[in-house]
């Protein structure tokens, strides 16, 4: 048994926002960081492991410094990375990287009882996409949004957080699970970790080592291969601040009342 | 030389940074206030391998190295002076002198426990009337009757995490020898002390100006009997094993004064930017500019010093009169910096709603513990030759 998870590196949107003239983002310029609900995924790795004792593998495309987040990933605990990086690659949105990254899993291989587990979306693009497509191109089942995972033997007990509820899943292995941040706390890279993490395996997957997968094609990867074309990327304007009021009684309610009508809204 | 960290190093800052920031930073405040001592970090920062940064595996340790945990102390510092000198203290003065003098056995038996923070160190050499003059040493050591334990009679002051440890390597006289000019001098010894050992009893805690969270106590011995097995290093080899580790102590306060200025530099340039009087924020006016300027360049100044010190202590180069300047050289930066963000603080930085009073009140142990800037001028001076 074995746990693949997915992550990405993001532009620290703490930092200054930059974007390049064709509108995607200037990722060069700007600091990075691990894709918060990523750190999930791998915190929910990690247990199964402390749990389970079963090895960790993290998968990633990106630019080749995306190792030093592989680094730290295995400095917290992750096992081996998997780094699968190319020109060819580059420029690819939801579809074509779910595209790729598939591909690199299936080459790495996936065994009966192995868990994909992915950050419910990134926060650079917020779309949430990448995670259910990898898991369609490997026709794996898969539970989005989970908050609780329970493993029993194959089958795995997910607990899914909704807007408006929640709802308890039950799915065999091998399957992908996509994390959010309720799920756990992610830990913090230990000091023998870090001193260890350089010594751990990084398998590097290039245009190449992939080329021949059947996923894989000139036309499937890249800004070629990407449906998706930005029109315009831009920092939306801010929203004035929202007003509270609190309490339970009528007088609250009135005062709303009042200031929605002085608004002529009712 | 090579400045660059290496890329271990440049992971476990980052972690230290995040930690300090998210687990130390909102307790120290109050840890100060109440005088408590924080055992709710030291339990997180065990996890980390906090406890035993430098220590090899196989003695539970991190298998980090010396600017490693150098580096810890000092983002520990940053924001909190007291937590950082526990992990100083527990590191440099009870762990590593197991390490580097213990036999196989007492490394095998203690290391483990303080390297996962299962148990805390700590270090007793100063006594009453023995402060700067070691030598002046009360408190003895005699083998009983049976000659298989050594009894010990004294006390022992100002105790860095007195209260909270309980593994001591504790310095004692075990008898007179005569030195090459003739002279009687006393014979030192070191021993590991535990908890609970019987006529080993902690006094109270000792309250402080600064890093008032850090347990500081008596260690009283009133006929306490310890196997012979637990003499650290030959007998009459107290005095050295104390000077060399105090050498390593330095290195870490050095680390916790270079921190606590750096700490109150990075709040002088938050609020200097954020203040504002006669319609300009402080930080535009030209005294504000310098004035920074002057307190980060102390800083970095100080860090090259004790970065130095530290990376000679891992590659087993003598780093005796380095680690010497280190301190010095950061204690005194670190006592001015904290005072002059007080100031540029104005009445906010006298109240205790900011935290550079508590780094100005912490800085100034800097200068006296494991060696007053006095005694640094010895020892460096020593090195340069001159009597």
């Amino acid at each position: 048994m074995k746990i693949l998870v997915t992550v990405k590196q993001v532009p620290d949107t703490s930092g200054k926002v930059a974007v390049n003239p064709d509108g995607t983002l200037d990722r060069a310029s700007m600091q990075t960081i691990i894709n918060p609900d990523d750190l999930n995924a791998v915190e929910a790795a990690l247990k199964l492991k402390d749990e389970l004792g079963c090895k960790v593998v993290a998968f990633t495309m990106g630019p080749p410094p995306a190792e030093g987040m592989l680094r730290e990933l295995m400095a917290m605990g992750v096992d081996e990375g998997v780094l699968i990086t190319a020109r060819e690659f580059g420029g690819s949105d939801t579809y074509a990287t779910s595209q790729i990254i598939a591909a690199g899993i299936d080459t790495y291989g996936i065994d009966d009882d192995d868990i994909i587990l992915a950050g419910r979306q990134a926060i650079d693009g917020d779309t949430a996409q990448v995670g259910p497509q990898i898991a369609e191109k490997l026709h794996l089942p898969q539970v989005a949004y989970a908050g609780e995972i329970t493993k029993n033997g194959n089958e795995l007990t997910v607990k899914r957080i909704l807007e408006d509820g929640y709802m308890t899943i039950k799915v065999k292995t091998p399957c992908m699970i996509t994390c959010i941040k309720e799920l756990n706390e992610p830990r913090y890279l230990s000091v023998g970790g870090a001193f260890e993490a350089y010594s751990k395996p990084l398998v590097t997957m290039t245009y190449e080592t992939l080329k021949d997968h059947p996923l894989i094609d000139k036309s499937t990867i890249g800004l070629a291969g990407s449906p998706t074309n930005i029109l315009t990327s831009f920092t939306p304007p801010q929203k004035g601040a929202g007003m509270m009021l609190e309490g339970a009684g009528k007088e609250t309610t009135d005062k709303l009342a009042g200031i929605l009508a002085a608004k002529h809204i009712i | 030389m090579d400045f660059h960290l290496t890329k271990e190093q440049l992971l476990v800052q980052k972690m230290y940074r995040e930690f300090a920031e998210n687990e130390v930073k909102p307790l120290a405040a109050e840890i100060d206030e109440e005088e408590r001592f924080p055992m709710e970090t030291v339990e997180k920062m065990a996890k980390l391998g906090m406890m035993g940064i430098y220590f090899p595996k196989e003695y539970g340790g991190a298998g980090g190295d010396v600017l490693s945990y150098a580096m810890c102390v000092e983002e520990l510092a940053k924001v909190c002076g007291t937590t950082a000198v526990v992990v100083s203290a527990h590191t440099s003065l009870c762990a590593a002198p197991i390490f580097e003098n213990g036999t196989e056995e007492q490394k095998k038996k203690y290391l483990p426990e303080l390297c996962s923070g299962r148990k805390i160190g700590a270090f007793g050499l100063t006594e009453p009337g023995a402060g700067t003059d070691a030598q002046g040493q009360q408190t003895t050591a005699v083998l009983d009757e049976s000659g298989e334990n050594y009894i010990l009679n004294g006390s022992k002051c100002f105790i860095t995490n007195g209260n909270v440890a309980s593994i001591f390597v504790v310095i004692a006289v075990t008898g007179k020898i005569t030195d090459k000019r003739g002279r009687s001098l006393k014979e030192i010894s070191a021993f590991i002390v535990e908890a609970g050992d019987p006529g080993f009893s902690q006094g109270k805690h000792e309250k402080k100006m600064g890093i008032r969270g850090s347990s500081t106590c008596d260690l009283i011995f009133e006929d306490c009997i310890i196997p012979k097995d637990r003499m650290l290093g030959k007998k009459g080899d107290g005095f050295k094993i104390a000077m060399k580790t105090l050498d390593g102590g330095r290195i870490g306060i050095a680390s916790q004064a270079l921190g606590l200025g750096e700490g109150a530099v990075a709040e002088a340039v938050k609020y200097t930017q954020e203040r504002v009087q006669f319609g300009k924020r402080i930080s535009q006016f030209q005294n504000t500019q310098f004035q920074l300027a002057d307190m980060h360049t102390r800083m970095e100044a100080a860090k090259y010093l004790v970065y130095s010190a530290a990376m000679k202590k891992q590659n087993h180069e003598p780093y005796s009169m380095d680690a010497a300047m280190a301190k010095l050289f950061a204690a005194e930066a670190a006592s001015d910096v904290t005072r002059r963000a007080v100031q540029l603080f104005g009445g906010y930085g006298y109240t205790r709603e900011y935290p550079v009073e508590r780094m100005m009140r912490d800085a100034k142990i800097t200068e006296i513990y494991e060696g007053t800037s006095e005694v640094q001028r010895m020892v460096i001076s020593s090195h340069l030759g001159v009597k």
